[in-house]
């Protein structure tokens, strides 16, 4: 498939890992803060093919393993409102809440469906004009202007019957918390290629003028990841830290202004609550006013009670890269795809399902 | 949709003497053969009678019309190539059926005319039906639970504990075509491909396969003893069923990513939605674990089968990290291939 | 974080609020949103999130990308550094 397999050339990833071993002498240790990445990794086995010196670590950049219990419940409790249809990446479906998971509520009854994009959520609710449907909107940067979308188009048709709960989170605010909890020492961040596509990589410059730390924005077939490693290496040995675009193909400084100007338009920023860094201010995205009529937490105020953590459950030193899923007490004994306690056991893209899934 | 009604779509479609009496049970002979059941207590002469093979299964397809085929054809494939997998001729299948109130009789006589058609590929009879019809939301329009009898040939000893080191493992073909097509069906994910469910009946390649060994120079009729298991990797995929061989059979299983045959269009699907094909459903590809001298042999046999055209060595059994199935990526790095544990779902992330 | 697969433009129709049009991921075709590549005509390859077009690939980014690595890989060859055996697990 073009721009694909290219991209998985076996040659070419070995050129790049000779380079990497040829040029990497201090150990050094990068965060893949996107769960694209992660999963990419180790369905490649990358990690056993890079040198001893360089060690990955995954980060909070998965939307599903960042979702609060807290919102996780209510969008549980508004899946059993009567009438309700709640539309849902197949990302959320398996995610443990409080009490149960989405796919709980609908085995009890709830009517919660799987879809690949907002649009077939609105076309449901143009399909069904009696019945309440409510998206789910997980995603950062990269889906944030995509739930945006649908929302002007429902606003232009006159749809009443279509709203969002918007779970919607920002990358840099995340990455700032980390850096700033300073727990995990981290020389160099890959970028995460399909938000950068949105934001641009200039929103990453913060990293090395403020933090020292460089970053290397990468596409998710093994060249693109490689080509990101390789040059967060050159910028570790020379002490240079920078922002190197390494999925140029896609990403570009200015990033994708068309949809940015959507997404700023629906939504305004404000503080979120995230699993694992609590809460962070200027992080989260609400529904502006003039939008309230299609927010469902408005809509459909529901109290889904206090929230409930498993205590040893560790997801959230996890999602901040302090420690490695086999740390966690739970991780393949308690904690397993099967019987998940944490969401980064449920997400294919989450650490804790990587590791077990993909092996040691 | 009265009783009779229903009765007489049954009667003209699978229409068989056996069936014609309508009773409740059938009774039919397997010619001249005397019947030695494994596993139960009892003498157990070393007699050269064959086996009897018997299975069940039920099908709860949704849509169930699809490219490629219909529950009423997955439900009678399903059967046959679940007896085809213990190497035994499929003989008589019974078929149960629950119908949704409301459910078109058109739809019902579609699917039992494609039903008859598969039977009838398949050289079996239906010789035992049932029919009850449940209320409105009860059942997703059409379940169908099936009961299947074969007979094993003498020599034939297949099952999942008897993979060895050593072992070549032989795939008849792509994998992933019928679970994608179920998936660009289905409401909220709806895509157009060329694909079709590659729902088939796998008896006549297995029989081929056990022609072609007989003859092999292991001793008198012993060439079919090469064979050691045959799969049919449904629910869960293909990871899933060498994960079940590694761990009954206690061996390692290694294979070659780059030796699994993928379609184009379901590799484009998978990519798509977020999914592996080696985790997705098929209906009608099987996977072996033979000696390696019977290997050539073997593929040949199956690549001069409509069902075996692609049919490629993906890998090999061997005595280390058992019960665990190792993936070789096609950069060269080696990570284990796990179980599916629960259903694989489309994912944006 | 956000599955992003590339596809070629099969048909733009630019006439409603949202820009629509179909696209092919390699032999599986779809409808999906092209407002946000507002640039985008047939035969142009595009990066498809959830039904969005996100961006539209610049195919001489990604032919100098290629071309880097394989340099990449003769300064390997005349600098005769040993290939990385991969560790077995």
């Amino acid at each position: 498939m073009k721009y694909v397999d290219e991209f998985r050339d076996p040659q070419l990833a070995r050129n790049l890992l000779a380079g990497i071993w040829e040029r990497s002498t201090r150990p050094v240790q990068f965060m893949e803060f996107c769960g694209g990445h992660t999963h990419a990794i180790f369905r490649y086995g990358l990690r056993q093919v890079l040198p001893p010196t360089v060690r990955l670590r995954s980060g909070p950049g998965c939307p599903v393993c960042v979702t609060a219990n807290g919102d996780l419940d209510r969008a549980i409790a508004l899946a059993r409102l009567p009438g309700v249809i709640l539309t849902t990446f197949g990302d959320m479906l398996k995610v443990p809440g409080s009490h149960g998971s989405l796919q709980t509520a609908r085995a009890e009854g709830a009517d919660v469906r799987m879809v690949y994009s907002t649009l077939d959520a609105l076309q449901m609710a143009r399909e069904h004009p009696d019945r309440a449907v409510i998206f789910l909107g997980v995603g950062f940067e990269t889906t944030a202007p995509t739930v945006a979308a649908a929302i002007l188009q429902a606003e232009a048709e006159g749809l009443d019957n279509f709203t969002v709960l918007s779970l919607h989170k920002l990358t840099p605010p995340a990455t700032r918390a980390i850096l700033d909890a300073g727990e995990v020492n981290l020389s160099g961040i890959i970028g995460p290629g399909h938000v950068t596509t949105l934001i641009g990589s200039r929103a990453w410059e913060f990293l090395p003028q403020e933090y020292g730390v460089g970053c290397a924005v990468a596409g998710f077939e093994p060249l693109d990841i490689l080509r990101a490693v390789a040059a967060l290496v050159e910028m570790a040995e020379d002490g240079r830290p920078t922002v190197v675009n390494a999925y140029s193909r896609s990403v570009r400084p200015e990033g994708n202004r068309a949809a940015l100007e959507v997404m700023e338009r629906v939504f305004e920023v404000g503080e979120a609550d995230w699993r694992g860094l609590g809460r962070v201010p200027v992080s989260g995205l609400t529904l502006r006013p003039e939008y309230a009529r299609f927010d469902a937490a408005l809509a459909f105020p529901v109290q889904p009670g206090p929230t409930r953590e498993h205590k040893s459950c560790r997801c959230g030193d996890v999602l901040r890269g302090t420690i490695e899923p086999p740390d966690c007490p739970l991780f393949r004994r308690v904690c397993t795809p099967a019987h998940p306690i944490g969401p980064c056991m449920v997400s294919a893209e989450g650490a804790c399902a990587a590791w077990y899934q993909y092996g040691e | 949709m009265s009783h009779e009604l229903v009765q007489r779509l049954f009667l003209r479609y699978f229409d068989n003497p056996i069936l014609a009496r309508l009773d409740d049970a059938a009774v039919v002979g397997v010619s001249g053969v005397e019947f030695q059941v494994s596993g139960l207590p009892g003498p157990k002469p070393e007699t050269r009678n064959p086996k009897l093979a018997f299975t069940t299964d039920s099908y709860v397809v949704s849509p169930i019309f699809f490219p490629g085929g219909d529950i009423g054809k997955l439900a009678v494939c399903g059967t046959v190539n679940d007896l085809a997998m213990s190497g035994a001729t499929p003989l008589y299948l019974s078929a149960g059926f629950i119908l949704e109130e409301g459910l078109p009789l058109e739809e019902l006589e579609r699917v039992v005319a494609s039903m008859a058609a598969a039977a009838e590929a398949a050289s079996v009879h239906i010789v035992a039906g049932d029919t009850k019809v449940v209320d409105r939301g009860k059942a997703d329009k059409l379940f169908i639970n099936t009961a299947g009898v074969g007979v094993v040939p003498a020599g034939v000893e297949l099952g999942s504990d008897r993979a060895q080191p050593g072992d070549v493992i032989i795939l008849s073909g792509t994998i992933g075509d019928h679970g994608m097509t179920i998936m660009s069906q289905r409401e909220g994910l709806r895509f157009s491909s060329p694909l079709q469910s590659d729902c088939a009946p796998l008896h006549s390649l297995v029989a081929a396969m056990l022609d072609t060994l007989t003859p092999l120079p292991l001793g008198e009729g012993k060439g079919v003893r090469a064979l050691h298991c045959l799969r049919d990797p449904t629910r869960g995929g293909l990871a899933t069923t060498l994960n079940e061989v590694a761990i009954k059979s206690g061996v390692g299983i290694e294979i070659d990513e780059k030796a699994i045959p993928v379609r184009q269009a379901v590799r484009a699907a998978c990519e798509l939605l977020g999914l592996d094909p080696l985790y997705v459903a098929n209906e009608g590809k099987l996977v072996a674990f033979a000696a390696p001298e019977a290997a050539d042999a073997l593929l040949a046999a199956m690549h001069a089968h409509e069902h075996g055209r692609e049919a490629a060595i993906i890998g090999r059994v061997t005595a280390e990290h058992t019960g665990r199935v190792v993936l070789r990526t096609p950069l060269g790095a080696r990570r284990i291939l796990d179980m599916l544990v629960s259903e694989q779902l489309p994912r944006i992330c | 974080m956000c599955l992003g697969i590339p596809a070629r433009v099969l048909e733009v129709d630019r006439s409603g609020l949202l820009a629509m049009g179909t696209v092919d991921f390699g032999g599986v075709t779809r409808e999906v949103c092209l407002a946000y590549v507002p640039e985008a005509q047939v035969d142009d390859y595009v990066i498809v999130h959830a039904g969005f077009a996100i961006s539209l690939l610049d195919e001489e980014e990604a032919r100098a990308s290629l071309d880097l690595l394989r340099e990449v890989g003769l300064l390997e060859e005349e600098s005769g550094v040993p290939l990385p055996a991969p560790a077995s697990p």
